[in-house]
């Protein structure tokens, strides 16, 4: 029996497919746990984490809070709105501060890109990614592959689309890392202007026309337009016309479904802008995966917890 | 030291049937009985336990289960991977239940002590009871007896004890192996 290969989760693309499967097994043995009468385990009762967010998130923050409690672990919360960090104090500072209180481990969400992988080279605890400005988002990518491995019993060979803007989306990096190792087809689908150029070298396919790209899926994940992100903010958009285009052109609704003529796993990995990305008919539809995606996030933040955590 | 054999496939099986009648004694037809077994190994007792005793007393009513204490050992942090789990089927009430663990071999107590905290997550039983196929007695860190015993040995901590089943390993038998030997 062996453990994970890595210390820290940092990124998918650090991982070897057995890790993967590891963290899926494990994460199954806590799904049961927390569908018991008592959801919660003593597994992690000398184990206190700390979760860094310098930047806003609300599911990934409560999910992983969750796990932590689930596990019986003793969890420290910080948001860097309101902290020391205003006042000028570096990364590093701020996290050796909260580690010379004694945490094993450390959960992050930080804007730029790197961040997690900067801590972890520089503090004495285990990090975990919750996400690093563009780059990637390996929970999200677990739990997403884990609910596709739910619904259809396996990832291998399925064919998985990501819609949506691939350019600043972190969950679609992360996405295409996981799904790849896992043995699936990825393929991509946005305006050209939030499709980052040579991506096809990651080993997946482009597709610019939703139809096409709905009628070669049995899986599609609807990433959400971070408007936060583009230079112009809410009310200049630079990379493509108007949200009523990109609705009109990459926008999921039952009309499109059913001109695809099958059924289709949908998947989101959240905030949903309805009528934006998606409708709300098919985001609440019976083909959605979407709430399973948020309990099965739980089950396998939990997983990732135990497994480094255990690690020596 | 040559791997003694502690119990050959003919003892085995009579241990077996007399588990089985001890707990009739104790338990009547089982109706308010309910047999779990721990994870891993335990199952293979409980099965072996479960098919005698339908044969004996003439029906398929007995409620049997699979605890899996793997959450909720005190030593994850103590091994260099942490152990992974098995998968927990319990699907009825505990409550007022008479339970009876099943394991495969009852050595410090400490998988027992998880097996207790684990299987009062799931409700509260009237009674709960251990059995062991082999007890290492004199070896317990914690004050935990079984209740019905295969047999009992007497080891020291460098050995090791390893139950057999035919399902899995070919063929019933419980072996002692000293500790140069794997």
């Amino acid at each position: 029996m062996s453990g994970l290969s890595v210390d820290h989760l940092l990124g998918i693309k650090d991982l070897k497919a057995s890790d993967i499967e590891l963290i899926f097994s494990t994460a199954d043995g806590f799904k049961e746990v927390i569908n018991r009468p008592i959801r919660k385990v003593p597994s992690l009762r000398d184990t206190t984490v700390a979760n860094l967010f310098f930047e806003n998130s609300t599911r990934t923050k409560l999910s992983f809070e969750l796990a932590e409690k689930r596990l019986s672990a003793d969890v420290l919360n910080f948001s860097s709105s309101g902290s020391s960090v205003k006042k000028g104090e570096t990364l590093v500072d701020t996290v050796n501060n909260i580690l010379a209180m004694k945490v094993d481990m450390v959960v992050m969400r930080h804007p730029d890109p790197g961040a997690a992988v900067f801590l972890a080279r520089n503090v004495k605890a285990k990090v975990i990614n919750a996400g690093d400005g563009t780059h990637e988002h390996p929970t999200q990518a677990l739990l997403d592959a884990y609910s596709i491995r739910e619904r259809l019993g396996s990832v291998k060979g399925k064919k998985v689309l990501i819609v949506g803007d691939i350019m600043h989306s972190r969950v679609a990096l992360s996405n295409i890392h996981c799904l790849k190792k896992l043995g699936a087809q990825v393929m991509l689908c946005g305006p050209t202007t939030l499709i980052p150029k040579h991506i096809e070298s990651l080993g997946v396919k482009v597709e610019t026309d939703l139809l096409k790209a709905l009628k070669w899926c049995d899986v599609v994940n609807m990433l959400r337009i971070q408007l936060e992100r583009q230079k112009g903010g809410q009310e200049q958009f630079n990379l493509f016309p108007s949200l009523r285009e990109y609705t009109m052109l990459f926008g999921l609704n039952k009309e499109v479904l059913d001109r695809v003529g099958k059924e289709i796993v949908i998947m989101h990995p959240g905030p949903i802008n309805r009528g934006v990305e998606i409708s709300s008919e098919v985001a609440d539809g019976a083909n959605s995966i979407i709430l399973d995606q948020v309990e099965n996030g739980v089950a396998v933040r939990m997983a990732v917890l135990y497994l480094l955590a255990g690690r020596q | 030291m040559n791997p003694v054999t502690i119990l050959n496939s003919t003892e085995f099986e009579l241990t077996i049937n007399r588990l089985c009648y001890q707990l009739i004694e104790d338990h009547d037809d089982l109706s308010n009985a309910a047999l779990i077994g721990l994870q891993p190994r335990g199952i293979y007792l409980l099965a072996r336990i479960e098919k005698v005793l339908k044969k004996i007393l003439g029906h398929d009513d007995i409620l049997t289960g699979h605890l899996d204490i793997t959450f909720h050992r005190d030593d994850i942090r103590r091994h260099d991977v942490p152990p992974s789990p098995s998968s927990t089927d319990l699907d009825f009430d505990l409550e007022g239940k008479n339970v009876v663990l099943v394991d495969d071999v009852l050595f410090t107590g400490r998988t027992t002590r998880a097996g207790l905290e684990a299987l009062l997550h799931f409700g509260r039983p009237d009674k709960v009871q251990l059995m062991c196929m082999i007890d290492r007695r004199f070896s317990r860190h914690l004050p935990i007896q079984p209740d019905y015993i295969g047999r009992w040995v007497d080891t020291i901590a460098s050995e090791r004890v390893e139950v057999r089943w035919k399902e899995i390993d070919g063929q019933d038998k419980v072996i002692l192996y000293s500790d140069k030997e794997k």
